[in-house]
Parts: C-alpha cells; structure tokens; sequence
C-alpha cells in the first residue's frame, strides 16, 4: 500500500530522534491522537519532551535547546498558537546566528486545520513569521516535498517553520507543475488550497479556458523561477494567488514580488478580512475550487470590458 | 586559603567591574560611546561572588545574562579588551561590534547574548540546561522576574531538576518604579511554591557561598540578592549618593591591600582604554 505524507512525517521524526538524537518538544504530544498520527508512539526517554502549558515560555525554551546543538523539531498543534510562541524563536533564535555567531536550527512544524476552529486557532498564521530576518518557510504537502524540506533543514544551521495542514496528511500524490506559453493564467496556490487549485485548474482547462498552475511550497526564501517568469509574461491575465493565511498576509508580499518581476497583474485569494466563527455559517474558509474559478472567471471579464 | 584571602579574590573580581564601569561611565559622558549603556557598578558582588564559587568548583557553566551584563562577563573570565572593542562598536568585539552594551555574547565563557526582551534568558538557560545537562546559571533583575515566562521556566526546572540556578540581582527598581508599587509577593516565595531551593540575601560574599556551597549544579537554585545599583538604569548618571554599596564596605574591610589592588586595577583598565581608543 502506498504511504501517505503522515507515515512519512512519522518515519522522519523517528529517524531524527533515533539516529541523529534530536528531540522533539512540543505540548500533549504523547496521547490524543500523537500529533494525528504523525508523530512515533516515544517518550521522554527517546527524546520527546512534554511541555507545559506555557506557549511563550516553551519558544524560549526549545530556543535553548537548539542553542546546544540538538536540533530540536518544535511542534505547535494549532498555528493560531503562533502568537504567542513566535516571540523568542523571532527575536532570538531567528537572529542568534547572524548577531552572536550561535546559531538555534530548529524544526518548527505548525499545524494548521480548515476553519470551523474560532477567531484563532482556523487555518494557518505564518505571515508573522514571515517579516523577520533569519527564518526559512517552508509548506510541503506532498512526501517528496516534506523529505526534501527535512533534508535541507540538516544541511542548515537556520531557523525552519515548516507550516503543515492536517488535510495534507492522507495525501499520497505528489503536485506537478503545468505551464505553458501564451496561457490565460496561472494559478499559484500555497499550502492546503492547492488541492482546490488542481480542481479549479481541470475543470476550467476543460472548459475552454487556458490556465498553469505552479506549485508554491518554498516560500521564504522565495525564489521566482526564470522559466516562471517568462511563461509569467507570456500570459494573458498574470497570475492567480491562493493561501489559507489572511489575504492581507504573506501572500500579498509575495504577490508584490511576483509583479516587481514580471509586470504583471496578481490576484491574491486567501481568507477573508473578517474574524471568524466557529460554526460553518461564520468560520473563515480558504477559497474552494469553486471561488477560484468564478474569481477566475472574473479576471477574464473585467478584462475584456 | 584563609577566609581574608577568599574575599580579597573576590574583591579583585569586584574591582575589576567598578573601575571598568566607571571608566565605561567616563566614556559615555565624553561621548565616545553613542548607545545606550546599561551598567553594573554596585552590583559587582553578585556576579564576583558567584564566579568565584565557581572557579573553586572548577566548573564552566552555560550563562545566560541579561541587558546588564558587563560585570557578569568580567567576573567570569571574559576578556578585557574584547569588552572595550565592544563598546566602542569595534568588529574585534567580543560580539563583534553587534551587541554594544546590551547583548555581551562569549563563546570562551560560555555566555550568551541578550536580545533585549526582559527574563526571555530564563526560557532559554532552562532549554539550554535540559538538552545539554551542563550546568547553568541565569541572571534575572527583579523586574524581569515578573514576567510570566519566566515563572513558567522556573516552574519546569523544578520539575525536570535541572543542574540550574537562577539569580536575581535585586535593586528593589524597574528603572525607577519601586517593588512595592508593582507587586505584593517575594521572588524567593514565589520559587519556594514551585519547589525551588530558593533563599532572600543580601550582596555579602559569605552569604552567598553559605547558600551556594552545598547543592550548586546538583538541584535548582533561585536566590534573590538584594543589592545597591550606583547608577542609572540606563546611560551613564546618577540620582543620589547610594548608601551601603558592598565594595566601599568590602574596601574598607580588607585594609591596605584591597586598596593597592584597586589602585592597580584602576590604572590597568585606564590604560587599556586608553589602547584602544588610541588604535
């Protein structure tokens, strides 16, 4: 049977911790699920180390832990929790290689789920991450991503944020890119909003319309392909963003960069400005299939006007 | 060694830091230094008497100092010159001219940088002491101390027991807001509630080995020293003449010799300032 992207999560934290001892920390890891099935059925004794419930406290903490060479893989279960354990990752860890000559690589992975969760813990925050110096994001969904990602994390002496989405955890395919010259548009979905991007770009592809898709999971340091550019520039309408972060998050700054090098327009789709409920009817959702592709279709006829 | 000599050791450290932070005061007031500084002269006994026990002990502890950190670097064996080259934003520094006066790092002494948010050092000494198992000493303010954080660290070294010990340099200000007018509870009382072996002293060098002696780095330690700081809280002035400052005491104790030591150190460290602006 073909693994899914959980088992492989799984296989690499058990790998970190046996062969490389490393340790992971994070809160009501062992038990409810362990980490939905992520993380190996270990112990303190093995490395995996409960903490309190002191979010500020346990960033300073796991900063430590990686100031002393551990390598610690930090596991926040809800990304909503960012807030408060970003302080002392942002403002030490990100930056204690580049001002003291110490670096603090750690492995943070955040999880974040699908609405219906309240104004905090729904969907992912990494945008607060994302402006400061000395951080890396990534936001694999696929195995080869997570792999490739964990990969470089060990040849690093950085800071990673690893923004995970519970959805992507039974996904047993890998994403490729589509592009072309002389496309209508091209989508660039981030995170768990590229499962609707695949959808939203079949069903319009089979209905006349002519639209790429690349698949954003290297997100900072953000690099802008020369091969993307140019199918950027050969396309009609630009480019299409989608995140489940806030609209007015990292996906407008990376839409900025998208246009400073292309001079091409690029539409940001992400969750909504408005706080959000916990029940279907108030939760803020990242766009579906369905929006993508009336936003698309929309594009298309302001256009032509 | 008879107990004389263990103080004069500890007068020598002690001088060290005053007549550094006096020359770093002259300095700042003849605005060859352009930051903020934040110094340590009348706090000295804390650090001094602590490295001291630890020299004895032959240990070499992770340290984790906050903002006012000149004379924690010098108690334990940070080097001079680097520490002037610092203040002078020089790439020779021991920080290589980034951390100015507040963020002192040491690679040789094992201490690390501050980044300027209060009791943000007590997270990272207790990682730090649960990863590595090396011990561990973590300099607080009495301000900082109440930040939430770092109660919560204080809270899991206990609980895990870790080779740690947490010290309070306590001048009763966060920058000039008194300990009455921000809380109702003691520090020591706070950390005895976690199960802290914890105690309430003053800057006296026999007091602080007394509590010291016997558990150092084999359990959590929190001890609150109450001390006199002579300066403010940032910059280089003063309010009003401190009375009780433990050096003068100590000075004065000690006789003839503590004074020819402090007369040497005096004009050791005038003269490597004088080197290095030179340079």
């Amino acid at each position: 049977m073909e693994t899914t992207l959980r088992e492989v999560i799984k296989q690499i934290t058990f790998k970190h911790l046996k062969k490389f001892k490393g340790q992971v920390f994070g809160q009501n890891l062992t038990g409810v699920g362990w980490v939905a099935g992520t993380l190996p059925k270990l112990y303190e004794k093995d490395g995996v180390i409960e903490l309190p419930m002191a979010d500020v406290a346990n960033g300073g903490m796991v900063t430590g832990a990686a100031l002393v060479g551990r390598r610690p893989f930090y596991i926040i279960r809800y990304q909503g929790y960012n807030w408060l354990n970003c302080i002392f990752i942002v403002n030490y860890a990100c930056k204690s290689k580049e001002i003291w000559n110490k670096p603090a690589p750690m492995f943070i992975r955040g999880l974040s789920s699908e609405g219906g969760l309240g104004p905090v813990s729904t969907s992912s925050h990494i945008s607060i991450f994302y402006k400061m110096p000395g951080i890396k994001i990534y936001s694999p969904m696929t195995k080869n991503e997570y792999t490739s990602t964990y990969k470089k994390f060990m040849k690093s002496d950085d800071v990673f944020y690893v923004s995970e989405h519970r959805k992507s955890y039974e996904n047993k395919i890998e994403f490729k890119n589509s592009l072309k010259k002389n496309l209508d548009i091209i989508l660039m979905p981030i995170s768990v909003t590229r499962f609707e991007a695949e959808k939203a770009k079949n069903y319009l592809n089979k209905n006349g319309y002519k639209v790429g898709i690349i698949h954003l999971y290297e997100l900072k340091p953000f690099v802008l392909k020369k091969k993307w550019i140019s199918m950027i520039k050969s396309s009609k309408y630009g480019v299409l963003m989608t995140d489940n972060d806030y609209v007015d998050g990292i996906i407008r700054t990376l839409a900025h960069k998208i246009n400073e090098q292309t001079n091409k327009k690029v539409n940001v789709l992400g969750l909504k400005d408005k706080s959000a409920g916990y029940t279907l009817k108030t939760s803020n959702f990242p766009p579906s299939a369905l929006e993508i592709i009336n936003k698309i279709k929309k594009i298309k006829a302001k256009k032509r006007l | 060694m008879s107990y004389k000599n263990y103080r004069l050791k500890i007068f020598e450290k002690a001088s060290l830091c005053r007549n550094f932070e006096n020359e770093v005061f002259k300095r700042v007031n003849e605005k060859l230094i352009n930051f903020p500084v934040y110094l340590s002269a009348g706090q000295e006994y804390v650090p001094s008497s602590i490295a001291q026990i630890v020299k004895d002990k032959k240990q070499k502890p992770l340290i984790f100092g906050q903002h006012r950190g000149h004379s924690i670097y010098l108690s334990f064996g940070g080097n001079i010159i680097e520490l002037i080259d610092e203040l002078l934003g020089k790439k020779t520094g021991c920080t290589r001219g980034m951390g100015g006066s507040l963020s002192i790092n040491s690679n040789k002494i094992n201490m690390f940088g501050h980044e300027g948010l209060m009791g943000s050092n007590a997270c990272m000494g207790v990682g730090a002491c649960f990863s590595s198992a090396k011990p561990t000493i973590v300099f607080l303010g009495d301000a900082s101390v109440e930040e939430d954080y770092v109660l919560a660290s204080l809270s899991w070294a206990a609980k895990k027991e870790l080779p740690i010990l947490f010290v309070v340099e306590d001048n009763n200000y966060a920058v000039l807001t008194k300990k009455k007018d921000r809380r109702d509870w003691k520090a020591k009382d706070v950390a005895k509630a976690f199960k802290l072996e914890s105690y309430d002293i003053d800057d006296q060098p026999k007091k602080i080995f007394s509590v010291l002696k016997k558990n150092l780095f084999k359990k959590p330690i929190f001890i609150n020293v109450n001390t006199k700081r002579l300066f403010w809280h940032s910059g280089a002035g003063v309010d009003e003449e401190v009375k009780g400052d433990r050096l003068t005491i100590e000075k004065k104790f000690l006789g003839k010799k503590a004074d020819k030591i402090h007369r040497n150190i005096k004009k050791k460290i005038e003269n490597l300032w004088k080197q290095r602006l030179e340079k």
